[in-house]
């Protein structure tokens, strides 16, 4: 009598432990449908020429759906070198382009030699740190490979590893 | 009474909160400019009247090379994609400018076409705009070929056409299959932007910030690549109206509707009022 | 199993198997409501009737509506807007019965503070509603991704970016929400999916759980009184329906639920077909650029507050980053309310607000201070605006903070 009810006690947890594992595991497989997918994940390289940009000029690209500032600094600009990037005797700021507070897009503000987020107040400067406002971080600088006068985005240059090197 | 009392204060304070998000943020946001200037008083007026008949000899000797008359037979010498390659942006037919265009911002841009359409933070004399000036033509040259691009507007320009004539060169309506002449890459290396769909802007922008924006752009946003086209009152009046019968094509309904809905609301609140009566009578 | 006997006719034959006369009793005509009640115990029903128009028009926008970012804007601006029948109409029913749900639940919800509603054995009506207040914001803001306008974009990157906040794994999850790196195809499919199905599905059942709540406390009255509902209830069912304290359900408490209704869907539809750009901003009717942050960010009106307390504090304090102040104030105020009924330390006391000494003050200044946080979370953040918001979120932060210690000083001093 007792050696029975234990065993149904038994084939009862054991049904319960069988659901639980199947139902982690069908909530894990939900949560990977979430995951974005492989085609987004390899959304590629991009080449941008930044030959042409001109001193105090701001030129905007498109990286993985992201605005990429690149801002060739004018002589009178301070610079960085914890996150220039130098091309010869160029010095540009190359940054992702979305406020690190909410992701808003900044613009750059020629006359104040900074870039200005319209959503929240944020400031940062010239080399793309945080100087005011919510913005908690630096704008993030998307990893680089330097080819001649071209960035190649998405790849991770020599350069990228030195800039982030010096962060650590 | 009390109950007039609670929808008083729930009134009261749903109203302020509605005033303060809508009426008074906007203002904020939005700050005050100055009205629609349709008198283009920073150009100097024509002060001589023109001459028909010489304005259309000069019209033949210098317009024509790029310009097409369509309404006089008068084809564009180029096809619309070479012209938007050799300039960067369609030219456009001269049937009704006389007409859509006013008079003294016409003469002022004949004269300074940079200067009239305020483009001089796009164009100088590193990237010189498409149209030459003018300026060496005397002041009654310049009042002869306007009084003749005027004269030959035989009848009545629709709402369409205009649009046409003065916006479509740049901008779509795709919600009235209307392609922009010049391609969208062309009009982004010419003029440093795209220019944009316009086929929502009457419900994007609405009517009052469009009659303002058109008029000048770059009093409303600056550094803007759109250009003053100089509309007479009447024609940008009429460009509204038609973006208005794409963007907004129900709005007729919507108004009308809306009374009878409103109306229908009403009877029913009365009667539900005198039912609630009657029931209440008997518990109260 | 019941007796089946040969039926008298329709109803009695569906009685005999459904027993829908026990039902309605229980549901309508013997469903007991206080008396003494003014318009503001209206406003359920009125939301009702709200969540009925956002489900019927929502059903048709759906068949025309196509969730893909290269279609979804001109499906909603083209289609159902200019070709569809009548399509224009149910968007600006969706659009201004959503903002109107909301600006009733505020309403609903004042009310129920006010009268002492969230206490006293009434705790899970008040929780059950501030849930179905959370679903909806969700329903909200997914709904407001669809048309895939400029705004439609910009809050979703936005929103979605609140949860890069969390420690750790912040960054991550929000990649996981959107399933792209930005807000994109993937993140518009499924706040499709959340809004058509999955949401509007909590709702229904969390709106079930919250009536089936209130019969077990039964419906606050005007002045808190406390009288038993069986007596009270006899006595109308005797026929004396003037001396008895409560009426039922139907007809008589519906009878002037339908009037406030009129009256509400009046100025309703008043404000579809004249005045809708408070629930339809302008900005969304331009294409969503992925590439052009609107001049200004702001969400829905109905979010202006609990977004003013987000981004009151600007600026580092004690060491602590300011956007990490602003995340856990944010997170605060949205679930404060919730916990109303154990912040309250005078549970015993319902009376209103105005028969309470200290707590109508707080009552008034919570109202005043909200509306505040509203209209300034509108304007620009920029030299006075950004003080503004600071100051009405520490005060929003801090009346809650107060509650207790009035409460407890309320339950202290006899003051009743």
């Amino acid at each position: 009598m007792e050696t029975c009810q234990k065993r149904r006690d038994f084939i009862g947890m054991a049904l319960a432990g069988v659901s639980a594992v199947g139902g982690v595991c069908a909530l894990g497989a939900m949560k990977k449908s979430w995951d974005p997918l492989p085609s987004v994940q390899s959304a590629g390289f991009v080449t941008v020429d930044v030959s042409t940009i001109e001193e105090g000029e701001a030129r905007s690209f498109v990286w993985r759906g992201k605005p990429i500032f690149v801002l060739r600094k004018s002589a009178d600009t301070p610079k960085n070198a914890k996150r220039d990037v130098v091309i010869g005797e160029k010095v540009f700021t190359l940054v992702i382009g979305l406020c690190t507070h909410l992701g808003c897009i900044p613009s750059y503000d020629a006359k104040q030699k900074s870039f200005i987020c319209a959503c929240h107040g944020g400031v940062f400067d010239a080399s793309g740190i945080n100087t005011f406002g919510p913005p908690p971080r630096p704008l993030d600088i998307p990893p680089f490979k330097i080819a001649g006068e071209t960035l190649v985005l998405g790849e991770e240059g020599e350069e990228y590893k030195k800039l982030t090197a010096k962060k650590a | 009474m009390r109950e007039i009392k609670i929808l008083a204060i729930v009134l009261f304070f749903t109203a302020v909160t509605y005033w303060g998000v809508e009426p008074y943020a906007h203002s904020q946001m939005h700050p005050h400019v100055a009205p629609a200037d349709f008198g283009f008083k920073d150009l100097e007026p024509l002060h001589v009247n023109g001459n028909v008949e010489n304005g259309q000899v000069l019209v033949e000797a210098n317009c024509i090379a790029c310009h097409s008359i369509k309404s006089l037979g008068l084809e564009a010498p180029m096809s619309i994609e070479d012209a938007a390659n050799a300039y960067g942006v369609v030219p456009p037919d001269l049937s009704h400018a006389g007409v859509i265009y006013d008079k003294n911002y016409l003469a002022g841009f004949l004269k300074d076409p940079v200067g009239a359409t305020k483009l001089s933070h796009k164009f100088g004399e590193a990237k010189p705009y498409a149209m030459p000036s003018y300026s060496f033509l005397s002041e009654q040259e310049i009042a002869d070929i306007v009084a003749y691009l005027k004269n030959i507007v035989a009848t009545k320009v629709s709402d369409k056409t205009v649009f046409e004539e003065a916006c479509g060169r740049c901008h779509s309506m795709k919600y009235d299959a209307l392609k922009a002449q010049t391609p969208n890459a062309f009009i982004k290396s010419y003029l440093g932007a795209e220019a944009p769909d316009v086929s929502m802007m009457i419900r994007s922008k609405k009517a009052e910030y469009l009659s303002t924006f058109m008029n000048e752009p770059t009093k409303m946003v600056e550094g803007i690549a759109m250009p003053r086209v100089g509309l007479t009152e009447a024609s940008q009046d009429q460009v509204i109206n038609y973006m208005e019968s794409v963007g907004d094509r129900k709005k007729a309904e919507r108004e009308s509707l809306g009374l009878k809905l409103i109306g229908f609301m009403a009877i029913f609140t009365l009667i539900a009022y005198l039912w609630k009566v009657q029931i209440w009578k008997e518990v109260e | 199993m019941a007796e089946i006997r040969k039926s008298e006719g329709f109803i009695d034959w569906l009685d005999q198997r459904l027993a829908v006369k026990a039902f309605m009793r229980v549901m309508m005509t013997e469903y007991w409501i206080p008396k003494n009640i003014n318009f503001l115990w209206a406003m359920g029903v009125v939301l009702v009737v709200l969540f009925g128009v956002l489900l019927v028009t929502g059903l048709l926008l759906l068949m025309y509506y196509k969730p893909d970012i290269n279609l979804a804007f001109d499906s909603v601006n083209y289609t159902i807007m200019q070709e569809v029948e009548y399509g224009w109409l149910w968007r600006h029913m969706h659009g201004v019965a959503a903002s109107a749900t909301f600006l009733i639940i505020y309403i609903h919800l004042f009310t129920g503070i006010y009268y002492g509603s969230y206490k006293k054995g009434r705790e899970m009506i008040w929780i059950t509603g501030m849930v179905l207040f959370i679903a909806f914001s969700a329903e909200a803001f997914s709904g407001y991704m669809l048309p895939w306008g400029q705004m439609s974009y910009w809050a979703a990157q936005v929103i979605t970016n609140l949860f890069s906040g969390i420690p750790v794994i912040g960054d991550d999850v929000v990649i996981w929400i959107r399933g792209d790196y930005v807000v994109a195809d993937a993140t518009l499919t499924r706040f499709f999916m959340l809004h058509v199905v999955l949401l509007p599905l909590v709702i229904i059942v969390v709106i079930a759980v919250h009536f089936y709540s209130l019969r077990f406390s039964h419906v606050n009255n005007q002045e808190s009184e406390v009288f038993n509902f069986d007596v009270e209830s006899k006595k109308f069912l005797e026929g004396r329906k003037k001396e008895s304290k409560v009426v039922p359900f139907w007809p008589v408490f519906l009878s002037k639920d339908f009037f406030v209704v009129g009256f509400f869907m009046t100025i309703f539809f008043a404000l579809v077909c004249y005045q809708f750009d408070f629930a339809m901003d302008p900005i969304n009717f331009e294409p969503a650029n992925s590439m052009k942050t609107p001049a200004h960010i702001y969400p829905e009106w109905y979010f202006l507050w609990n977004y003013e307390v987000l981004r009151g504090f600007f600026f580092d304090i004690g060491g602590m980053a300011a956007m990490d102040i602003g995340l856990i104030a944010f997170v605060i105020a949205n679930i404060v309310f919730m916990i109303l009924p154990f912040l309250d330390r005078n549970p015993m006391n319902t009376a209103p607000a105005h028969k309470r000494p200290v707590f109508k003050y707080w009552f008034w200044l919570l109202v005043i201070d909200m509306i505040v946080l509203t209209v300034y979370g509108k304007l620009p953040p920029t030299g006075m605006n950004a003080w503004v918001g600071f100051v009405a979120a520490v005060i929003f932060l801090g009346l809650f903070i107060a509650l207790p210690f009035i409460t407890k000083y309320e339950a202290k001093g006899n003051v009743q």
